[in-house]
């Protein structure tokens, strides 16, 4: 087998198995760039892609079963509407959401200035207020769920305000995203962590904070895909 | 690839972007306030959405700051999911349809 390859492997197979496998490693390690990333960025922008994927099949699932029903669709304008005092302000409870993952992105951004920078404290303690934004936007979540499943009996099978699917879909794409959000404070906590230890401090390579934050940016993209698409339609 | 400094913009273009996105989801908040209809929403819905998509990807992910053959990579892909939308956006209306004139 080994005299058959014509491949130039980096080194002289010894015996059948090594032999092959050294030259996969040889095929797949070897000395070809195609993105002047590091290998971190490169697979977090990787993952992002896949999820993007993820994300939009849910979309464009929901999007199928929104346009196929003959039941009216429920007005979510109204389904996520608080009272206010006596008013009902629709959407409001969503719109807060909006702005605190948006304010997240914004305390991220400074936190990878502040890492390449090299200063660490400042980025992780902005790291930390991000992971305190996403917090509060799972907890305003678990409440808006909780008051569906609740108070008006949303179930992922059928609810009174109109079409089936509607409940369905919303735990489905809200419930994934959620999960976003969730790990990823976990993720930044981590991250903030080793930051204050000093874990960077010896490499000086701080990229870790901007990789982290490519992952907190992708979930504050994809509720803006959710709050077009989902709670505006 | 020097992961020292890489990828260094002064806080206040990121203060701009922030205060933009603001700006751009209290418009599309607005959209539904004032309970604007058919077309016209949808255009603003769009519009807006696509706004603050682009402007997170380009400033906060540091899209705009890439090179060339990652930009291509990332974008492309997502762009041709764009005809899965619009086959079951065709495929759905056609459900519809039948269904209205089978079960109504």
């Amino acid at each position: 087998m080994s005299t058959v390859s014509s491949a130039p492997s980096a080194a002289p197979p010894s015996g059948q198995a090594p032999g092959r496998w050294r030259q996969l490693v040889a095929d797949w390690s070897s000395d070809r760039q195609a993105f002047q990333v590091s290998w971190g960025k490169a697979m977090m922008w990787i993952f992002l892609l896949s999820d993007t994927f993820i994300f939009s099949c849910f979309l464009t699932g929901y999007m199928t079963v929104r346009i196929s029903s003959t039941v009216p669709w429920p007005n979510p304008s109204l389904v996520f509407s608080l009272k206010i005092g006596t008013a009902e302000v629709p959407l409001l409870l969503i719109a807060i959401m909006t702005f605190v993952l948006i304010s997240s992105s914004g305390t991220m951004a400074m936190a990878v200035n502040f890492a390449y920078r090299r200063d660490r404290v400042r980025a992780a303690i902005l790291m930390l207020v991000t992971a305190g934004f996403g917090v509060t936007f799972v907890s305003m979540q678990v409440f808006e769920w909780s008051k569906l499943i609740l108070q008006e009996g949303v179930r992922p099978w059928g609810n009174p305000m109109g079409a089936a699917q509607f409940g369905s879909t919303f735990f489905m794409i809200t419930g994934f995203h959620g999960l976003h959000v969730s790990a990823g404070v976990i993720y930044l906590v981590t991250v903030a962590v080793r930051l204050l230890r000093g874990r960077y401090e010896k490499s000086g390579n701080y990229q870790i904070v901007e990789i982290a934050g490519l992952y907190w940016h992708f979930v504050d993209l994809v509720w803006v895909f959710i709050f077009a698409l989902f709670y505006l339609w | 690839m020097t992961s020292a400094t890489g990828q260094q913009h002064p806080i206040s273009l990121y203060l701009k972007i922030w205060g933009l996105l603001f700006v751009l989801s209290t418009l599309s908040y607005l959209v539904d306030y004032f309970n604007f209809h058919s077309y016209l929403r949808w255009a603003l819905i769009i519009v807006l959405m696509l706004m603050k998509a682009g402007l997170i990807v380009a400033f906060f992910m540091h899209m705009a700051w890439e090179r060339m053959a990652l930009v291509c990579a990332i974008l492309l892909p997502p762009l041709c999911l764009l005809v899965l939308v619009g086959l079951m956006a065709t495929e759905a209306d056609y459900t519809f349809v039948t269904r209205l004139l089978f079960f109504r």
